[in-house]
């Protein structure tokens, strides 16, 4: 059996992960269907006196915002921006930090060197703090620069870990044994590149909801996605000012954040233990 | 050892330098105009916008600015705050001991409460205890920061009312409560958002606490100590717990700017007059000189956090030692 | 599974039916849950040692030798059960049903282990002076300094040079044999009755081996205790035990005094091993090998366990499993030869002989 079926054997039986796979797989379908889901437009604004701040009830099942929209209505757009936002950047930064990585384990010592001490300084940096400025700095920043500046930023941590697992491999019988039969650097590269891959996986798996809450963080700062456009992290801001006097403004987009990061971390550490049963505790 | 830390403070130095040279290209390649002061700003006519400018420098081409900056930063010159028309290490000197007290408090109950839980849970592996507080600590680790604030906030602020609701200090309270009165007051409003910190940072620590301890107490000096005929608690805290320190520092030292940047947003929530809403503020204001000061302070901070785990983590770990 | 039913008694010396042993094991059984089944690593083990006696246990890797020494002090876990109706008596006490604080009264108390791997055995983190005195201390109620100055006593006695020193130091920071002196050192420092040595010398340089070896028979002889020998290599056993017990698939398959089993041995497992062991007095051209491997303990074959790799396997080896038989007085195998001879001449050639 190979490896890959292994390991999706291993992630069946995993209670928590199937249960954040389902989570998140159902989160995304929800996203997708938002317009045939939202029982209102999310944006539209039926009174804003008569019906601002309607608690739950039967005719807004999640109560109603300052403006009188539709709270249930805005969670389900928001989503959209969320994971947009955390599947992009996370897909994005694993590719480039895979292929840093990948560069840098297979270089000559020198330019190993090069890289690695770049990519330390570059954690070193205070990631949101710069995030933070060039948002608030060009206001208004659509949602692509977004994906791109935060997947721009988040990509050192997995060029490490990939360049680790290259070193070690390429240490390893298998890979001298390619060498051996006459694999060039390209050939010894298609040896080791679905052993990284599982690592890539389960490195943008856990990226996904670090990346949400980043994106929701700096929303709720009011940078990024500008409203009207609902997103989870600009809800919370508007409902921050309600907070005591209609709790569910802020309340409902953050359950939505919370349990969609958490499914997505569930994933991922299946993933891990699944791919790495080493690692399995 | 010296050799270790000269080579560390030097990737610091560079560090901090990088920090200090994308944020001075970025405040002053960002579109916008310093507000020299809403005051002036309202009634200002070009002419006296071009004089302010003049007055700070910014009529020159950026290097020449940057090397200025680079000169006065050598002399240990912050410069001068544009909007409050203060020199930017009183602006700042005033809201760094408060996020650093937030910051050191929150680290330190998130380290204790994160060993604390990863220890129960590898205790207790495989129980239901383990699977509640794995489901706990990963909700924790998964819970916004700021979003955790306001639950907080609606909870013990509002709906049971223990708890003062913003600021540092209850502007209302009385002259003659002395020193530790305002210690009391100040502790008081520092609940809150350092719980709010720490409960998310503990959440990740409890997590890898968990992992480190399982492999310890997987290893062959656990199964020693168990032979000697130790009590299963000291087998756990001092065998297998010494040796999963060194990890779980080092998750520590990395978890600063975890808590800087949470620091930036639960201030926000909690009114806290820290760096972060100085920052915040000095950003949108384009207060050039705030803005790199406190972004070269972040990345000092950073440094520190990680060099303060490489010591620690040598202090717990021998065959980590430098010297060793 | 027969074999278990054995009316044959462990082997006791003559003469001391009346006397309690100090170590008694009857039909232990060890499992471990593994992929595909249950490993039965220990299956219906029988062994005595008594007071001031050197034992030797003897087998290939994945006998079961280790797991019998780690079950004797109930460390199998968490994954490893002994099953029950097992019985681990120290001194007539049965140790399976102490409560956990009991037994740990008795975990490097009256019963200490040293393990093959010192590195990996000492913590690394801890001065190993503050990991003897440890030991002392959870045992004995005595001060800090006194359980310092004990360790460092029995570090001395062990042959640690500068043992005030070294007591500060960490186990990276010492050479294997040291360590190994201090894993003993460990293991002797509140004097047990039964020292039960896991392959305590394979880690080692082969000077160092004698060494330890050595330093083992004459910390015994100073202090009285019984000594639980394991190793893979018979040649060991010849130097330093009184008595042999050699382990095969989770059994015993031959117990005798040491010279009696090297004089004769009446299991051909015991056989193979014997022409396995390089021997200076008597030069070969070649070494032998027991032929195949140990089969897995998740599924050890029918019959005798060790008939797909004996020699002189006939029929009722593959279907009927022996019991511990007495070849000799005081010499046990659990091999139908025993009984019958005879099936041994037929087949002159000892396991592993080329034909």
């Amino acid at each position: 059996m190979s490896p890959w079926r292994l390991a999706w054997r291993r992630l069946r039986v995993n209670r928590a992960a199937v249960a954040g796979g389902v989570l998140a797989g159902l989160i995304a379908l929800a996203t997708i269907a938002a317009p045939l889901l939202a029982p209102a437009d999310p944006l539209a604004q039926p009174d804003p006196v008569g019906l601002q701040n309607l608690p739950p009830g039967a005719g807004h099942l999640l109560g109603t915002d300052g403006f009188s929209r539709d709270v249930l209505s805005r969670t389900l757009y928001g989503a959209r921006v969320s994971l947009a936002v955390g599947l992009l950047a996370a897909l994005l930064a694993v590719l480039v930090g895979g292929g840093v990585g990948f560069a840098a384990g297979l270089s000559r010592p020198a330019v190993d060197r090069l890289l690695m001490r770049g990519v330390d300084v570059a954690l070193a940096l205070p990631r949101v703090f710069l995030l933070l400025a060039v948002f608030a700095l060009w206001e208004g920043v659509p949602l692509a620069a977004v994906i791109l500046l935060i997947a721009g930023t988040g990509w050192f941590e997995s060029s490490r870990l990939v360049r680790a697992h290259v070193r070690s491999l390429r240490d390893s019988d298998f890979v001298a044994a390619a060498r051996a039969l006459g694999a060039g650097r390209a050939g010894v590269a298609r040896h080791l590149l679905p052993h990284v891959g599982a690592t890539l996986i389960v490195c943008a798996t856990l990226d996904i909801g670090n990346i949400i809450l980043l994106e929701a963080g700096l929303s709720y700062l009011g940078l990024g996605v500008q409203p009207p456009t609902p997103t989870w992290g600009n809800m919370i801001l508007e409902g921050k000012d309600l907070l005591f006097a209609a709790p569910w403004i802020a309340l409902a987009p953050g359950l939505a954040l919370l349990f969609t990061v958490v499914a997505f971390n569930l994933l991922g550490d299946g993933l891990r233990d699944a791919l790495d049963p080493r690692r399995a505790r | 050892m010296l050799g270790f830390l000269a080579r560390r403070l030097a990737l610091a130095a560079l560090t901090v330098l990088a920090v200090v040279t994308i944020t001075f290209a970025l405040v002053h390649l960002a579109p916008g105009e310093p507000m020299l002061g809403n005051a002036e700003r309202m009634r200002a006519d070009s002419a006296t916008i071009a004089r302010q400018r003049a007055r700070f420098g910014l009529d020159r081409p950026i290097a020449t600015q940057f090397a200025f900056y680079l000169a006065n930063l050598a002399r240990g010159e912050l410069g001068e705050s544009f909007v409050r028309h203060r020199p930017v290490a009183l602006v700042l000197g005033e809201a760094l001991p408060n996020t650093l007290l937030l910051g050191a408090v929150a680290l330190a109950a998130s380290f204790l409460l994160g060993v604390a839980i990863g220890s129960v849970q590898a205790a207790r592996r495989g129980t239901w205890v383990d699977g509640v507080l794995s489901i706990g600590s990963l909700a924790c680790y998964s819970t916004p920061s700021f979003w955790l604030g306001l639950v907080l906030l609606l909870v013990f602020g509002q709906q049971l009312g223990w708890l003062p609701v913003a600021g540092m200090t209850d502007p209302a309270a009385p002259e003659h409560v002395g020193p530790l009165g305002r210690a009391l007051d100040v502790l008081r409003h520092l609940l809150l958002p350092a719980a709010t910190l720490a409960l998310v940072n503990a959440g990740a620590i409890a997590r890898f606490e968990r992992g480190a301890l399982v492999d310890a107490l997987g290893a062959e000096f656990v199964r020693t100590a168990r032979a000697k005929g130790l009590s299963p608690a000291a087998v756990l805290v001092k065998h297998a717990g010494r040796s999963a320190l060194a990890p779980v520092l080092t998750l520590a030292g990395l978890s600063v700017p975890a808590l800087l940047t949470g620091s930036v947003l639960v201030e926000s929530v909690f009114g806290w007059p820290g760096m972060g809403r100085v920052t915040y503020e000095a950003i949108f204001a384009r207060d050039y000189n705030v803005v790199t000061a406190a972004a070269m302070i972040a990345g000092i901070l950073v440094a520190l956090g990680s060099l303060l785990a490489d010591l620690a983590v040598a202090r717990a770990d021998p065959r980590q030692r430098p010297d060793a | 599974m027969t074999g278990s039913a054995t009316p044959a008694t462990p082997a006791t010396p003559p003469g001391r039916e009346a006397r309690v042993p100090l170590l008694e094991l009857r039909d232990l059984r060890v499992t471990f849950p593994v992929a595909g089944g249950v490993a039965r690593a220990v299956d219906g083990l029988d062994l005595l040692v008594e007071a001031g006696e050197t034992v030797g246990l003897v087998g290939e890797s994945g006998c079961g030798k280790s797991v019998t020494a780690l079950a004797i002090l109930r460390l199998v876990g968490p994954d490893g059960h002994i099953a029950h109706g097992s019985s681990v008596r120290l001194e007539g006490r049965d140790l399976l049903a102490l409560p956990g604080k009991e037994m740990r009264a008795v975990r490097g108390n009256h019963v200490a282990l040293v393990f093959q791997e010192p590195l990996s055995a000492l913590n690394p983190v801890l001065r190993i002076g503050a990991q003897i005195a440890e030991a002392v201390r959870a045992h004995e109620s005595v001060t800090r300094a006194t359980a310092r100055w004990r360790a460092i006593e029995m570090l001395t006695m062990v042959g640690l040079p500068e043992a005030e020193r070294r007591a500060r130091q960490y186990p990276h920071q010492l050479s294997g044999g040291m360590r190994q002196r201090v894993m003993i050192a460990m293991a002797l420092v509140c004097r047990p009755k039964l020292l039960i040595a896991d392959e305590p010398t394979t880690a080692l340089d082969v000077t160092i081996q004698a060494e330890i070896l050595e330093l083992l028979a004459e910390l015994q002889r100073k202090l009285g205790m019984a000594v639980l020998l394991i190793t893979h290599n018979l040649g060991l056993v010849a130097e330093t035990t009184q008595r042999v017990a050699v382990m095969y698939g989770g059994q015993i398959v031959e117990e005798a005094a040491t010279e009696a089993l090297f004089a004769r041995a009446a299991h051909p497992y015991t056989e193979g091993l014997l022409a396995a062991v390089p021997r200076l007095d008597e030069p070969r051209e070649r070494l032998r090998v027991i032929p195949g491997q140990v089969p897995p303990a998740t599924s050890w074959p029918a019959g005798c366990r060790f008939h797909p790799r004996c020699p002189y396997a006939w029929e009722r080896c593959r279907t009927e499993a022996p019991p511990l038989l007495e070849a000799a007085p005081g010499h046990r195998a659990r091999c139908w030869l025993v009984e019958e001879p005879a099936r041994r001449t037929r087949a002159d050639a000892p396991p592993g002989e080329k034909p």
